[in-house]
């Protein structure tokens, strides 16, 4: 248990998505507009980030590993498909957001409504990629720890643009130079922030 | 060509006047490369692709392989894409794009593994997150599905490059003020060292690569003022 909540601190701050390894930025920068959106999108993120790990868990476990088609029968021990395993993750997350818009919007209207056009762009976020390639670089011992692996990141990954939104909603008063103004500041501000997020680092788990 | 007549949902007509009679390195197809190194940078301009780009930029070496990479990633999907175009059906087209990019990564990725292993275990993960780079899809989207072969070829090759540049540069500076190498080789000499100049560690840290985006961001803006954002 102990073991499962030092993981889930660990990828909330201490390898943040946005402020460790810059994943998602495109989107965090995209929609950070207004914090109302960024919630909406955060939790999106959540959601499919803590479905698709555990998922390529199992694909990358039970497929892809060498010596993972085991269960076959002898004679596939000896086979590797992990070439393949940028295109089925892919897959998976492309079937899962998919999946995931269509049940939304069965179940509850009013949530598909709220994070509309987010759903399917999600697909194409860095970070949802980004944890399942993470959770295959770091070898899980079972489905339940890359599944705490995937939510840390996505509420890591939420934490990170709803703040950063809070701030471009403030900021919008202040008189940054005309140059810097929109991108520049926003980039520079989120490296003060990765800069705060790194005092973490410190912190053994 | 009466393909030309078809509509496109994500391309004014414009592009497609005369086509067949330009020469290959026509004023727009030339404009197609080099837009995107400054007017229309795809990192400073476009806000795409920014996700895998500033991780691999501690050193001049991972981002260059990094961009060569995406070179080749964007001009081989860029084609595939055009001549798909008129096959793809519009609601499965992100499925389609994401197929073809994919088996494009692997390629390289399977390349690089085989020829440099010491710089695809540096790149890590961030060879399979280029598949997700929204530079790819964002041109693809815009630009391959509605456009020639060759021009999308060449819009490919210019964002690509656009992109590599930038990486490029943040790299440059990354690598001279935090180690004080260029790709490996020592660059700053030893009398200044032994004059009390110190290596700044921080450039190393990743915070760094994005403040030194915003100070770009900045100089590209204050030269080329038409770009400020109203805000």
């Amino acid at each position: 248990m102990e073991a499962y909540l030092n993981l889930f601190v660990k990828s909330i701050f201490i390898e943040n998505m946005i402020f460790a390894y810059f994943l998602g930025m495109c989107s965090y920068l995209a929609v950070s507009k207004t914090v109302k959106t960024a919630v909406g999108l955060g939790f999106a993120v959540i959601f499919v980030l803590a479905i698709t790990v555990p998922i390529n868990f199992l694909i990358d476990n039970y497929l892809l590993k060498p010596g993972a088609l085991k269960w076959l029968g002898k004679e596939y021990e000896s086979i590797d498909l992990s070439f393949l395993s940028f295109i089925m993750f892919i897959a998976v997350i492309a079937s899962m957001v998919q999946l995931v818009e269509m049940i939304v919007e069965r179940f509850s209207p009013e949530l598909y409504g709220a994070l509309g056009i987010f759903l399917p762009l999600i697909a194409v976020n860095c970070a949802i990629l980004g944890g399942s390639l993470f959770m295959q670089q770091k070898d899980f011992s079972g489905i339940t720890e890359s599944a705490v692996y995937g939510l840390g990141s996505g509420i890591g990954w939420l934490l990170a643009i709803v703040a950063i939104a809070a701030i471009r909603e403030k900021i919008a008063y202040s008189n940054v130079p005309a140059p810097l103004r929109g991108l520049g500041i926003t980039f520079i501000i989120t490296g003060l922030m990765a800069l705060g997020f790194m005092s973490f680092m410190g912190i053994k788990l | 060509m009466s393909k030309n007549k078809r509509k496109y949902k994500y391309a004014p007509k414009i592009f497609f006047i005369n086509k067949d009679r330009e020469p290959l390195f026509s004023k727009k197809n030339r404009a197609l490369l080099i837009d995107p190194m400054d007017d229309n940078n795809p990192i400073t301009v476009q806000v795409l692709g920014i996700c895998s780009a500033l991780a691999i930029t501690v050193q001049l070496k991972p981002a260059i392989v990094m961009s060569l990479s995406v070179v080749a990633v964007m001009a081989a999907s860029n084609v595939i894409i055009s001549i798909l175009r008129d096959l793809i059906p519009n609601r499965i087209r992100i499925i389609v794009q994401l197929v073809v990019v994919a088996s494009m990564v692997i390629l390289v990725d399977q390349v690089l593994r085989a020829f440099a292993y010491d710089v695809s275990k540096e790149l890590s993960i961030f060879i399979g997150l280029i598949i997700t780079n929204c530079i790819v899809m964002g041109r693809l989207e815009a630009f391959a599905l509605g456009n020639g072969v060759w021009r999308s070829f060449l819009d490919g090759i210019g964002n690509a490059a656009g992109y590599g540049f930038i990486l490029i540069v943040v790299a440059f500076f990354r690598e001279l003020f935090g180690s004080g190498k260029l790709l490996g080789y020592q660059v700053i000499p030893d009398f200044i060292y032994d004059m009390g100049y110190v290596n700044n560690g921080l450039m190393l840290l990743s915070p760094m690569a994005l403040i030194t985006v915003g100070l770009f961001i900045w100089f590209q803006r204050s030269r080329n003022r038409t770009l400020i954002e109203k805000n």
